[in-house]
């Protein structure tokens, strides 16, 4: 019986073409996960009686301060285990994940305040949720301005991992605290209006999109770790190869 | 030596090169005054308004004051090659570095401690309030002293350090903001202090379990 090489794609030279070959479909089934989820979302799911049809700003919204909070998660898994088990790959991918959750809670944020001024009457509430994806979003910032500022990529990998871990460890904390705060601060004036039961459709919609949200996340994961592998391992004779071939073609 | 031995001689030297330059002790306490007197100067001298912002005030500023000292906690030792020596001592790193978060809350939190009350009556705080923003104080500082080693650690060395340094521990210091100043709020309108403070002592109690341990690794990483 033939020994399966688990590690055999943990080495960039031979993720880095794995990667290219995937890239292609996750792309695809994000943009047709998100034609779909688009198409339920704005002329299948009902108008909601309460908010209008300003509601359907969630289909962005809550897929996107999901997959904030998701890939916060795995950039710390991938950075620990980079600290643990010294495999460049796994920091690399640490570093590729950061802009993507940045981004996708800066998405939450514009989303959810675009969604606040019709509903609240005010383009931004300190409501526990926003309040503790502004922070989340600092933390995607600090970690990324700390690889930033460390010239030696083996040194900001691990100094980055250290920061990771002790902000996953605190975001239950400070996620926890913000709710607290709140509801001490400002009673119940505000909360996040849930209709009780949620229409079918609209849940189809939302989980369709959070699944383009997901594909894409991938996708642009891989064209930017594939990017730092090329960079980092610019000396290696393999990515002198693909240059070459490159040239040619 | 035994490890609680090198724990006490790494105190009381830091505690003595701190007396040495005594400046530099102040200059945090005198920023903690400024920051706190200058809010009445833009929001307004109604003293039912600051009555009202006092304890989140004094709190922010406390944070403000702890974070800009941060840079004195590993820097000299960082710059003479003291710290490469207590990284090969025998004793753990995570001690020492323990010893020396303490020494440096003695010198950059406890003042702070002691100074709050004025500035509290200041803001025309009454005086139970008074007591829980001392107590407050006294339970949250060192938290902030041991979230910021290791942030500290991290960025040993690197251009920009001081403002990264803020980014990196600010957010992580906002459970202790919200309990920290909540406390006194409850305090001030009778609610009780009680639950925010043991909150408080349970972030102290996991921060000085995991802190100096990560601050350690933050200090091998930059020192390699």
């Amino acid at each position: 019986m033939a020994k399966i090489n688990w590690f055999y794609f943990a080495a960039p030279n031979t993720f880095y073409p794995l990667a290219g070959k995937m890239i292609p479909w996750f792309a695809a089934a994000a943009a047709i996960l998100a034609a779909i989820g688009l198409y339920v979302g704005f002329f299948v799911a009902p108008t909601d009686f309460q908010q209008g049809e300003g509601y359907r700003i969630i289909f962005v919204h809550v897929p996107t301060a999901w997959m904030s909070m998701f890939l916060y998660v795995v950039m710390a898994f991938w950075a620990a285990i980079g600290l643990a088990f010294n495999t460049r790959l796994s920091s690399m991918m640490a570093q590729a994940i950061a802009p993507t959750g940045a981004l996708m809670a800066f998405l939450a944020l514009w989303t959810g305040s675009l969604w606040g001024k019709p509903m609240w009457g005010a383009w931004w509430v300190w409501d526990a949720r926003l309040t503790s994806e502004l922070i989340l979003l600092f933390l995607y910032i600090g970690f990324m301005a700390l690889q930033a500022s460390i010239d030696d990529p083996r040194r900001a990998d691990r100094a980055g991992a250290v920061l990771a871990i002790v902000g996953v460890i605190n975001v239950p904390i400070i996620y926890f605290s913000v709710q607290w705060w709140n509801t001490l601060h400002q009673g119940a004036s505000v909360s996040v209006m849930k209709s009780p039961s949620m229409a079918s459709t609209m849940l189809w919609g939302m989980l369709l999109m959070a699944l383009a949200f997901w594909m894409y996340s991938i996708a642009v994961v891989l064209v930017r770790v594939r990017a730092i592998i090329l960079e980092r391992e610019r000396t290696s004779d393999w990515v002198r190869d693909v240059k070459a071939r490159g040239a040619a073609a | 030596m035994g490890s609680f031995d090198a724990f006490k001689a790494l105190v009381r030297r830091d505690l003595l090169l701190a007396m040495r330059r005594r400046a530099d002790v102040l200059t945090t306490l005198i920023f903690f005054v400024i920051v706190v007197s200058l809010f009445p100067l833009g929001v307004g001298p109604e003293l039912d308004t600051l009555r009202q912002i006092a304890p989140g005030v004094v709190w922010v500023a406390a944070l403000l004051a702890s974070m800009l000292a941060l840079g004195r906690l590993f820097s000299a030792d960082y710059a003479d090659g003291t710290l490469e020596q207590m990284v090969l001592a025998p004793q753990p790193l995570g001690l020492l570095v323990g010893a020396k978060v303490v020494a440096h809350w003695l010198v950059s939190g406890l003042p702070l401690v002691f100074i709050a009350p004025v500035l509290g009556i200041q803001y025309d705080m009454p005086w139970d309030a008074l007591g829980v923003l001392m107590l407050s104080l006294l339970v949250g500082t060192p938290v902030l002293g041991l979230i910021g080693a290791v942030g500290a650690a991290l960025t040993l060395g690197l251009r920009g350090g001081g403002v990264l340094v803020s980014l990196l521990v600010l957010p992580l210091y906002i459970p202790v903001l919200i309990f920290g100043a909540g406390a006194v709020d409850a305090a001030a309108t009778g609610t009780g202090p009680g639950a925010h403070l043991s909150l408080l002592g349970a972030f102290l109690v996991v921060s000085l379990f995991f802190a100096p341990w990560a601050a350690a690794l933050g200090l091998k990483i930059s020192l390699e």
